[in-house]
């Protein structure tokens, strides 16, 4: 075992520069645009692949914590405090160094939360909340649980969608650039593409580790027990409560880092992205992928959102989307990538529950 | 392991062949002579559905009768019409998309001022005229150099039905509007102009496009003995529920609706609820009634002929937006040739073109062009659109 | 600001009048999710799943009655929208379901997830954006019959009489007719009522049909009130299907009891906050319940521990 997990990964880098490469040659660097678009919501997805592929829990609700990510720095970035610097708390913030003062497009002195503490306080909130609505929710199963996530999603887009803090229906536009290092920044910039690409990728990368690491780990072992059987994991002696919401949690903030970075690249965020529609395509991609698959998924990710952000499926966006869910669930309940006939024909007779395949 | 290699090598063949064989493909045959390509974010599916279909349909038609009647001055425009269904980060993507890799011309669209003001900052830097079929006025306010809207002004509405309220003797309203961009803007004119008329808003609410019964707030509104009219503004299909709400409960207080009522559509699900709603509106609605002489009377007798003989369906206001956007762009590509600041500039500088939203006078300082005459007071009588007549 | 706008003229105590408006309100509301709630019920009684296309059903039923209605009368129409929907239902089963072997629950909510969209996006392409409503079976849009001092519209009683006589229809069905009593036997073991000589293949493509044809009479019946368009289906199916949970899994009375309480619920939430917050209230109530009573209000216990992904 050992290092031979990361060739892939190595593989992957090596994949990314070559496009990078190519794009920059052939003079198509438009490509990039998508592509790290598609890497954020990829980090959404691969995350909610530990949730159901390997702690075996639906979540039709992360396209909310996906918004709360986004929308917390949106919000905090873009909120003039200037009328309010005479207020302490303001002047605490400020003093602290937490702020960064402006002047606008249209020269008017502006006063902001730097993007950094709104990052980590988007994050916190988002740990936090999935800490506390994952206790009672994760008790729920089947269907049960589904609705217990539905429920939580339509809840989050009500409130951004009624409350004009969060700009409505409008959302917020006009979000500034994100300088995460000195030199380095996350912005929509025509000329910073090149370099946001290797920074989704980056960080999509970082995620990716952190799964793999994890999944092959004890905890990920134990989580492939829970999938299998509840009961039988928690005769094990396997704390499953814990397992499923530090799981819950861990995929919570890998939505919610995606929303703040997608957020700063996009400028703006708006309410349909805390939609159900949303929700639903993570867990499809997921599905599609192979459930417990994070390569299956993680290219899914990419390929899928890189199709629909591009338009190419014109206005039939979500009917294709529809037809590949129904098509890859009939035929290929196990992802696209692990179409080998023997197995399948295997599997057929066999049970239908995926078992997970770790080299 | 030696799975997960081939799914990895097959996954990225996969990938390179659907990102960049397939694009390269169509555009080899795509023709490259002498066209004018403009680029269309529109939400033809999703839910402004009922805004971009007829803004699509309607500039397809126009592009496909203009290049076939040998475009303007020889030169063809090559339209992409690309489907945002209304979310904002489709419309960032395909802005991009469409200025860098297609270096369209000029981008008509988006239908939401959602989208329009996530994309406004993109256009402007790439410096692409952007004429956006989106309501609200903080597209053009402040103004961006390269940023325009047809619709016309929810200011310029608000006050319209406001001096007809002051005229009725009405000073206590409530306020309803749909939870989108056009109903968050209207609702924003109508909190900030009532003081001006001595108007007090005693109620406000916000309803959802998939609102299904609307009782519970009509019995709401109507515990207030207050209130002497209702202000609707909308353009979600619900707000005919609304109406017949109002009237089931016996509420017999005068309902406004907003331009966002223009469709004959929501009259025929309102049927006999729709009748006495006054609101303002262009004047493509009453294209029939108006008198000869009226500037606008060819034009929107033709747009709405045209575009119902196309597509059997009643020609809305919606399409209007769109029809003045593409019928823009060609005037000023006609007066000064395809020169995108030279266009800008005309655009900028159109004085009296006659569109279905109003006659349109643009200045440096006004990238809307319209004034409150773009409106008339309409009402709903025997289930058709009629002019309002004190 | 806006909390202070909308409280100004609210002077906080209820008239009888008032409080009766608001008990008719919640009534329609949760009349139209009880019926869609029955539809999810049928099918997860025979099949153990839950069919995500169930609005879609409702929406189907609502639009084809109104284009029929162009060359048929009304009753003629919603009968012909009827039985083409079961057809649909029947197809769809047929074509997706009926040859999986063993599905997951994960599965198959996908699979129905992605029939939902797949109908829906089909709607749009035949049908248009547009948004069109049958008429009023009885009166027209402005008709009311006072009640207790309160106008409700008669279409109200329809859609509480269809609702009701529907409720009483299946369950003299499941009671008395064979037919109703093999569904049930598949519902309670699938394995006996098999080796019984039941094909329970058949009786879950029936399930399909019934609740379609449900669902697409609650779409002809409320489409008036409700206005039908190509994505009034998903609204209806999420509501419907946390009345379902609510209520408890298979249980048709308790989503007709669970309807109407998350209908009067979000009707009298009108009075204390607005009503943008209507639905995030509504279904925040009902996560808490779900959270004390997790196999719903009258669901069994012991049955929603067995299901499991």
């Amino acid at each position: 075992m050992g290092f031979a997990r990361y060739i892939p990964i190595a593989f992957l880098v090596a994949g990314l520069v070559l496009v990078q490469q190519v794009t920059q040659h052939t003079g198509t660097t438009f490509y990039l645009t998508q592509l790290t678009m598609a890497a954020y919501y990829a980090l959404v997805i691969t995350g909610l692949c530990l949730l159901m592929g390997y702690a075996g829990q639906i979540s039709l609700g992360h396209a909310g914590f996906f918004a709360i990510g986004g929308y917390i720095p949106a919000a905090l970035t873009t909120y003039n405090l200037e009328p309010l610097r005479e207020k302490w708390l303001v002047q605490t913030l400020d003093a602290a160094g937490l702020l960064t003062a402006g002047q606008d497009l249209y020269g008017q002195q502006v006063l902001h939360v730097h993007p950094w503490p709104s990052c980590i306080l988007a994050l916190l909130l988002t740990a936090g909340l999935a800490f506390v609505i994952g206790m009672p929710v994760l008790k729920l199963k089947g269907h049960y649980l589904a609705m217990a996530t539905l429920g939580f999603g339509t809840i989050v887009y009500r409130v951004f969608l009624a409350m004009p803090l969060f700009g409505e229906a409008d959302g917020i536009s006009a979000v500034p650039p994100f300088p995460l290092l000195p030199g380095v920044t996350v912005s929509g910039d025509f000329a910073a593409r090149t370099e946001n690409y290797y920074i989704a990728f980056g960080l999509l990368i970082v995620g990716l580790l952190f799964l793999i690491n994890l999944v092959h780990s004890r905890i990920g072992r134990a989580f492939r027990a829970i999938h299998g059987s509840e009961e039988a994991a928690n005769a094990m002696g396997i704390n499953t409560p814990r397992l499923k919401l530090q799981a819950f949690v861990i995929s919570a903030v890998f939505a919610a880092l995606a929303g703040v970075f997608l957020t700063h690249y996009n400028g703006g965020i708006g309410p349909s992205e805390a939609s159900v529609m949303k929700s639903i395509r993570y867990v499809a991609i997921v599905a599609v992928g192979g459930m417990a698959s994070l390569w299956g998924v993680f290219f899914m990710g990419i390929l899928l959102n890189f199709m629909s952000l591009r338009g190419m499926f014109g206005t039939y966006d979500d009917a294709v989307f529809g037809v590949i869910l129904i098509l890859i669930m009939l035929f290929a309940p196990n992802g696209l990538l692990r179409l080998h006939l023997w197995q399948r024909m295997r599997r057929w007779r066999g049970v239908d529950k995926p078992k997970s395949r770790t080299e | 392991m030696r799975r997960t290699m081939t799914s990895l090598l097959t996954a990225m063949l996969v990938f390179c062949v659907a990102a960049f064989v397939a694009p390269v493909g169509v555009k080899a045959a795509t023709p490259k002579a002498e066209t004018v390509k403009v680029g269309a974010i529109l939400a033809v599916t999703g839910g402004a559905s009922f805004l971009g279909g007829p803004e699509a349909r309607t500039i397809q038609m126009l592009a496909d009768e203009l290049n076939a009647t040998g475009g303007i001055n020889g030169n063809k425009i090559e339209l992409i019409i690309k489907d945002s269904a209304g979310d904002p980060e489709k419309a960032i993507s395909f802005a991009k998309q469409l200025i860098e890799e297609e270096k369209v011309f000029a981008i008509l669209g988006p239908s939401t001022s959602g989208e329009t003001m996530k994309i406004k900052t993109i256009c402007e830097q790439a410096k692409t005229i952007l004429l956006s079929c989106a309501a609200a006025e903080v597209i053009v306010d402040p103004v961006a150099k390269y940023v325009f809207k047809t619709p016309q002004k929810d200011s310029d509405a608000v006050k319209k039905i406001y001096g007809e309220m002051k005229r009725q003797g009405i000073s206590k309203i409530a306020v309803m509007s749909g939870n989108t961009g056009f109903g968050q803007a209207g609702k924003g004119q109508l909190t900030k102009m009532a003081p001006e008329f001595g108007i007090t808003i005693v109620m406000e609410e916000v309803y959802d496009k998939t609102a299904t019964d609307l009782s519970a707030v009509v019995a709401k509104m109507m515990s207030n003995k207050d209130i002497q009219a209702v202000v609707n503004w909308s353009i979600v299909p619900a707000q005919g529920i609304l109406a017949k709400n109002m009237r089931q409960a016996g509420w017999k207080v005068p309902l406004f609706q907003s331009h966002g009522f223009g469709n004959i559509k929501y009259v025929e699900v309102g049927g006999a609820a729709a009748e006495g709603i006054i609101f303002p509106a262009g004047r493509l609605l009453v294209a029939d009634v108006l008198p000869n002489d009226h500037p606008q009377k060819t034009v929107l007798l033709k747009y709405k002929n045209d575009y119902e003989a196309k597509f059997k369906e009643p020609a809305s206001t919606f399409g209007g937006h769109g029809y003045d956007a593409f019928k823009i762009l060609c005037r000023a590509i006609g007066q000064v040739g395809p020169d995108r600041e030279k266009v800008r500039d005309a655009i900028e500088n159109m004085k009296g073109f006659v569109g279905t939203g109003g006659v349109f006078n643009f200045t440096p300082a006004d990238h809307n062009g319209l004034d409150i005459d773009a409106f008339a007071m309409l009402t709903v009588k025997d289930g058709k659109f009629v002019l309002y007549n004190h | 600001m806006q909390f202070c706008l909308c409280h100004g003229g609210l002077v906080f105590f209820m008239t009888p009048e008032l409080f009766l408006q608001y008990l008719f309100a919640g009534v329609t509301y949760g009349l139209i999710y009880a019926i869609v709630a029955i539809g999810f019920n049928i099918i997860y009684n025979t099949t153990g799943i839950i069919n995500f296309a169930q609005g879609e059903f409702v929406m189907l039923g609502g639009m084809t009655a109104i284009s029929l209605h162009h060359y048929l009368p009304l009753p003629l129409a919603i009968a012909a929208a009827v039985a083409i929907t079961m057809v649909i239902g029947a197809l769809i089963e047929m074509v997706f379901i009926r040859w999986l072997h063993n599905p997951s629950i994960l599965r198959m909510i996908i699979i129905t997830i992605g029939l939902s969209i797949l109908i829906r996006e089909g709607a749009l392409h035949i049908w248009g954006e547009g948004v069109r409503a049958l008429p009023y079976f009885n009166g027209n849009e402005i008709t009311s019959i006072v009640v207790l001092g309160v106008g409700v519209s008669p279409q109200v009683f329809w859609v509480l009489g269809v609702c009701g006589l529907m409720v009483a229809a299946l369950y003299l069905f499941f009671k008395f007719v064979p037919l109703g009593l093999v569904m049930r036997a598949c519902a309670a073991n699938r394995v006996a009522a098999t080796l019984c000589g039941v094909s329970t293949k058949n009786m879950v493509t029936f399930s399909f049909v019934l609740s379609a044809g449900i669902g697409a009479m609650a779409g002809c019946v409320v489409s008036p009130i409700t206005y039908s368009q190509y994505d009034g289906g998903t609204n209806l199916a999420i509501k419907g299907f946390t009345v379902a949970i609510l209520g408890g899994l298979g249980n048709s009375m308790a989503a007709v009891a669970a309807g109407l309480l998350l209908g009067i619920i979000e009707a009298f939430s009108i009075s204390v906050v607005p009503l943008a917050f209507q639905d995030a209230i509504a279904i925040g109530i009902l996560l808490i319940i779900l959270f004390i009573r997790p196999h719903g209000l009258f669901g069994n216990r012991s049955a929603a521990m067995l299901k499991e992904f």
